[in-house]
């Protein structure tokens, strides 16, 4: 008989594997993988926002009407009744029928992703399906850019921010120390961005490196630093424009295939702008982010419609990093919170403490009971459990799972249901020798009789666990998460793991020592 | 040590009216409670806000109903202590959308006067949220149902699957009962007991089905009832020691592990019990009323046994090249 077979290697590797990848976890060192805390463990904000998104599409709108109205006006063709409904369609009506073919040129060179409709000279204007489910999507994932940007220069440690579903935002940060500092948190993400365009004073901008603020005061400018280089831009103190007149700003290609950044202003700004564009031709006008220049372009026309283009030498990174910035500014509708979970720190811990509790007294518990009702078994059925335990934390620390306090609860109970294996298979064992079967051979029919027995139950439990998963939501995922792999672990611990130790120890178990071994009444081994 | 040393089978399925009738009035108790007084929901699936508050020192749950009260729109808010004396959580009915000053920032503001307190816990739940989380977790209830049916169809027979589902939904609908009469605040955590009571309960059944399904292969005799009460009586051990360890592990999740986790520690626990009860006791009854034939699965299991050595025979002679 071989003492060393591969059940007891795949177990011993799979111990050590469990110990070395959990040591991080367990003494929470600085390098290597670990399991992170949930939120309701180390205290922390989660909140669920949802986003008003038919505001975007409604300002969406008012811009495209204000867009028509600004061509029909330049086009000189003559309208009437331009209005729109229900925030999402624009009606007008042209007077003249010459006028039609040329307007519908127009509006579709112009304003793209729509399609317009004509009773007689009565005209619908309105985004195609993709175009609104496209100006949706953009108004989520601007807020969840702006929401994570804010959150970012607040210097908060690693916080969440993600789209969840469709419509909405998740967005988690740990380690708030009080309901204050929670509260100011909120406050900022619900904060208005304050984007502004401003023109470079020309004039003196030479100068800017060795002018002071005051001296900058006194000619009505302002002093902003670049966003990234420790250049300095000496501008207009009064805007030319600010973000609440933009409505959109993406990443689009000029005729060079040069990557520009286009973005629309509403009809005002369209106006103001085309005005100051004119008069300044040949100047600079710089993008303003929270008293940051972002990038000063030359202005090499006038610009109307609304439509701006900002064509710089920027790489397609920095321009879509500048186009979200232009978004970030303008949220594009307003978020709101659908759930909110907040937990302190000192509940957290608390929570901690008591959960650990319950861990170490459950299975304290069950290792004495398997000791005292099995003997040897029971010591064998324990080391598996330990193993399982390891398993499960080093699973977790690779994954860089979460543990919630659902989740500690899910693995107190795999700690209960573990040992199921084993007392199924100790007790198959043990009816096989009362029948009289030698050692050998009741350990090897033991664990055939009970396989099937422990697959299915640990199967109809894992489905449970699944369900669980991908229908939970937040901290209850943890649960079904750490139960999952708790049950998974034990089929290799306590199958495979403790077979391997039967058979190691086979010729060592002493047949007339049941009792030892097994925890049976001697009865004269036959 | 060995407490349940086989001798000679029990007779349970003699029994199986008792228990029957027992089961039926457990349950009708559970549904009436049920329908009548209806579930406690806590605000994750009626929406709202919770806060919880602990004070240094006895908390002044009269100061802070009153200090409460004055604020109409938390006129109907609830104080209750919560663990200890020096902890209270309130819970209103009322949710804020808005991102800056929300019900925990009022709660706050309207409590500052009664003592020296800290805000441990904010938890707030928009109706819409609550709805959804309601919708989402009784599909997933059906969803692991329907998982459970299929899967133990196809590893032993119809019968055996409606049987043990018919045992689920006795568990937990008795868990159910028992967590309407207690009062305890149905939450998430109270969904994912009842759906970790699901894959326990069943976990249960399936070992001694298992057995059954043995018995009927090893065992002469034909009588079903014979079979099962055999069987159960080999398994009686297992199911016992295995609810002991498990209930052992709740028992101390739920008086040690914390408040937050009580209501989820104690449905467990109701749970266990009744999961362990109805694998004994119920799950194999049904599965004689449901008019199981040993000599038909017999029959069954013998033609799948011809047909795939029939199969096997084509495939030797087929790749002996005899076809």
């Amino acid at each position: 008989m071989k003492t060393l077979n591969y059940r007891i290697i795949l177990f011993a590797f799979a111990l050590i594997f469990g110990i070395v990848f959990s040591i991080p976890s367990i003494t929470q060192s600085e390098s290597g993988k670990k399991i992170t805390l949930g939120l309701d463990l180390q205290g922390g904000l989660h909140m669920l926002l949802g986003i008003k998104s038919e505001i975007a599409i409604e300002s969406r709108t008012k811009s495209m009407a204000a867009t028509v109205k600004y061509i029909f006006d330049d086009e000189e063709i003559i309208f009437d009744d331009l209005r729109m409904v229900d925030g999402k369609q624009i009606t007008f009506e042209l007077l003249d029928q010459d006028d039609v073919a040329k307007s519908k040129e127009l509006l579709k060179k112009e304003i793209e992703g729509t399609v317009l409709s004509a009773n007689g000279l009565k005209f619908t204007l309105e985004m195609t399906a993709e175009e609104l489910a496209r100006t949706k999507a953009n108004a989520i994932s601007q807020a969840v850019d702006t929401i994570r940007n804010r959150l970012n220069e607040f210097g908060l440690a690693e916080p969440t921010v993600a789209k969840q579903g469709e419509d909405k935002i998740l967005v988690e940060v740990p380690g708030i120390k009080t309901q204050e500092d929670e509260q100011r948190i909120r406050e900022l993400i619900a904060r208005a961005a304050h984007l502004q365009l401003m023109a470079v004073d020309e004039d003196r901008a030479a100068r800017v490196m060795t002018m002071n603020v005051n001296e900058a005061k006194s000619y009505g400018d302002v002093i902003l630093p670049d966003v990234a280089t420790p250049e300095r831009y000496l501008l207009r103190q009064i805007p030319v424009l600010d973000g609440s007149m933009l409505t959109d700003a993406k990443v689009g290609f000029d005729k060079n295939n040069q990557p520009v950044i286009n973005f629309s202003l509403n009809g005002q700004g369209a106006k103001i702008f085309g005005d100051f564009t004119a008069k300044s031709v040949g100047k600079r006008m710089a993008v303003v982010l929270d008293n940051k220049v972002y990038s000063a372009p030359n202005i090499r026309e006038r610009i109307g419609g609304g439509h701006v283009q900002i064509s710089g030498s920027f790489t397609l990174e920095e321009a879509a990093d500048l186009a979200i910035a232009l978004r970030s500014g303008a949220l594009l509708a307003p978020v709101y919170v659908m759930e909110k979970r907040s937990v302190g720190p000192s509940l957290g811990a608390d929570s901690i403490k008591s959960s650990s509790m319950a861990l170490a007294l459950g299975f304290f518990l069950v290792v004495v009971f398997m000791i005292v009702y099995y003997g040897t078994a029971g010591v064998i059925a324990d080391v598996a459990l330990i193993g399982n335990l390891f398993l499960i934390l080093a699973i977790m620390s690779l994954f860089g799972a979460t543990l919630t306090l659902p989740g500690m609860a899910g693995i107190v109970l795999t700690v209960g249901m573990a040992v199921d294996a084993n007392v199924i298979i100790t007790e198959r064992i043990r009816e096989l020798l009362h029948e009289g079967k030698s050692v050998a051979k009741s350990i090897e029919d033991g664990y055939d009789n009970a396989f099937t027995a422990i697959l299915d139950a640990n199967v109809t439990t894992l489905i449970a666990a699944v369900v669980l998963y991908v229908y939970g939501t937040g901290a209850i995922k943890g649960f079904a998460l750490t139960m999952s792999i708790g049950i998974l672990a034990s089929m290799l611990t306590a199958i495979v793991g403790t077979h391997g130790i039967y058979q190691w120890l086979l010729p060592k178990i002493d047949k007339k020592k049941r009792g030892f071994w097994f925890g049976i009444k001697e009865e004269g081994a036959k | 040590m060995e407490v349940f040393k086989y001798k000679k089978p029990l007779s349970l399925m003699s029994q199986s009216k008792r228990f029957g009738i027992l089961s039926l009035t457990v349950l009708v108790i559970a549904l009436a409670l049920i329908l009548t007084k209806g579930f406690n929901y806590g605000i994750d699936f009626a929406g709202g806000t919770l806060v919880q508050v602990q004070y240094e020192g006895k908390a002044p749950i009269k100061e802070i109903r009153d200090s409460i009260s004055k604020d109409e729109h938390y006129e109907s808010a609830s104080v209750t202590y919560f663990g200890s004396d020096e902890e209270v959580v309130i819970r209103t009915k009322t949710s804020s959308q808005a991102l800056g000053e929300d019900v925990g920032d009022k709660m706050r503001a309207l409590l500052k006067d009664t003592g020296k307190f800290e805000i441990r816990r904010v938890d707030m739940v928009g109706a819409k949220v609550g709805s959804e989380l309601r919708e989402k977790g009784l599909m997933s209830l059906l969803l692991a149902i329907m998982g459970i049916l299929i899967y133990v169809s196809f590893r032993f027979e119809w019968r055996f699957a409606v049987a043990s589902v018919m045992a689920l939904v006795h568990d937990v609908t008795i868990a159910m009962g028992a967590v309407v009469l207690f009062n305890i605040e149905v939450n998430l955590d109270t969904l994912a007991a009842l759906l970790t009571i699901l894959g326990y309960s069943l976990n249960d059944t399936i070992i001694v089905f298992d057995r059954i399904r043995e018995g009927i292969r090893t065992i002469k005799n034909p009588d079903l009832g014979e079979i099962i009460d055999e069987s159960v009586t080999r398994t009686l051990s297992r199911t016992t020691l295995t609810s002991l360890t498990t209930f052992f592990v709740v028992f101390t999740l739920w008086m040690f592990g914390g408040e937050i986790i009580h209501g989820f520690g104690f449905t467990l626990l109701v749970g266990i019990i009744v999961g362990t009860y109805s694998s004994i006791f119920v799950a194999s009854p049904i599965l004689m009323w449901l008019g199981f034939s040993v000599s038909g699965f017999r029959e069954k299991e013998a033609s799948k046994l011809k047909r795939e050595k029939e199969k096997e025979k084509m495939r030797a002679m087929y790749e002996n090249g005899t076809i």
